[in-house]
C-alpha cells in the first residue's frame, strides 16, 4: 500500500511517500494510525495528536473506522488550510 | 440543468475577467458571482504563502464539492481555480464563481462552494515571514469549520 503525507505530517515523518506491507490485522484506517505511530519516534511525533490528523482513502475523506483493505492510496495530513 | 463545471489547480495567476465571460456565454445566465481570495500581510508580519496540495484529490474534492452545489442551486456553470506554490502578498490565491439566471443561486451557490474548500480541498498553507526566517503553518480555524456545518 502506498502512504503519502503531506505538511506537516510530511516534514515531521521526513519523507513524502513510501510504500508499506501492513500486518493482516490492520484493517481500518484508525489501525494503520495507531501501527505507524509504533514505527519511530519521527512517526510519533507527527502523528502524537490523533485528533489533528486527517486521513484520505483513495483521495476521499475517511474515518478511523474506514476499512482500509483494498486501498491503493492511504494520505495522512493535518486539517486543511486551502482558499 | 446541465452544471460547467470547471476545476483547475495552477502556480500561474487567472485572468477574472476571461472567466467571468466564461460563464456569461453560458445559456441563460442571469448572475454571476465571483469570489477573488488574496493573500494578505497580517499587518506587515508576511511576505508571501506557500500552498501545498494533494495532486489528484484537491481537483476531486473540489469537483465533488461543485457537483453538491449544482444539486442544491439551479446553476448554469460553477468555475473553481486554486493556485498552489508561493504566492506573494497582495496576488490571488483562489478564485470561485458561480452563475445562474438569478442572483440568490449565484451568492449562495459561491458562498456553499467557498465554505466547504476552506475545510475540505487538501491545501495547507506556510507562512513566510517578511523578517526572512523560515515560516510555520497556519493553523486550522474552528471558525471555517463551523461555516461549512452552516449549510447542512
Amino acid at each position: 500500500m502506498k502512504l503519502v503525507y503531506f505538511a506537516w505530517v510530511r516534514e515531521r515523518i521526513g519523507r513524502r511517500e513510501e510504500d508499506v506491507e501492513l500486518p493482516a490485522a490492520i484493517a481500518t484506517a484508525g489501525d494503520l494510525l495507531a501501527w505507524l505511530k509504533r514505527r519511530g519516534p519521527e512517526y510519533e511525533h507527527a502523528l502524537a495528536e490523533p485528533r489533528a490528523i486527517r486521513i484520505a482513502v483513495d483521495h476521499v475523506h475517511a474515518k478511523a473506522e474506514t476499512p482500509i483493505g483494498s486501498a491503493r492510496e492511504v494520505a495522512l495530513f493535518p486539517p486543511m488550510t486551502g482558499g | 440543468m446541465a452544471t460547467a463545471i470547471s476545476v483547475r489547480i495552477q502556480t500561474a495567476p487567472f485572468d477574472l475577467t476571461a472567466e467571468v465571460a466564461k460563464l456569461r456565454a453560458l445559456p441563460a445566465v442571469g448572475a454571476v458571482v465571483t469570489f477573488t481570495g488574496i493573500c494578505r500581510d497580517e499587518g506587515g508580519r508576511l511576505a508571501a504563502l506557500e500552498l501545498e496540495h494533494y495532486p489528484g484529490m484537491a481537483e476531486a474534492e473540489i469537483t465533488r464539492i461543485a457537483e453538491e452545489a449544482a444539486r442544491r442551486w439551479p446553476l448554469a456553470g460553477v468555475t473553481v481555480i486554486h493556485r498552489t506554490g508561493v504566492i506573494a502578498v497582495g496576488h490571488d490565491i483562489v478564485l470561485v464563481a458561480a452563475a445562474s439566471t438569478h442572483r440568490d443561486a449565484a451568492f449562495a451557490a459561491a458562498g456553499f462552494v467557498m465554505d466547504y474548500l476552506k475545510t475540505q480541498a487538501p491545501f495547507w498553507k506556510k507562512e513566510h515571514p517578511a523578517s526572512g526566517t523560515s515560516g510555520d503553518w497556519v493553523a486550522a480555524h474552528p471558525s471555517d469549520d463551523d461555516a461549512a456545518k452552516g449549510w447542512r
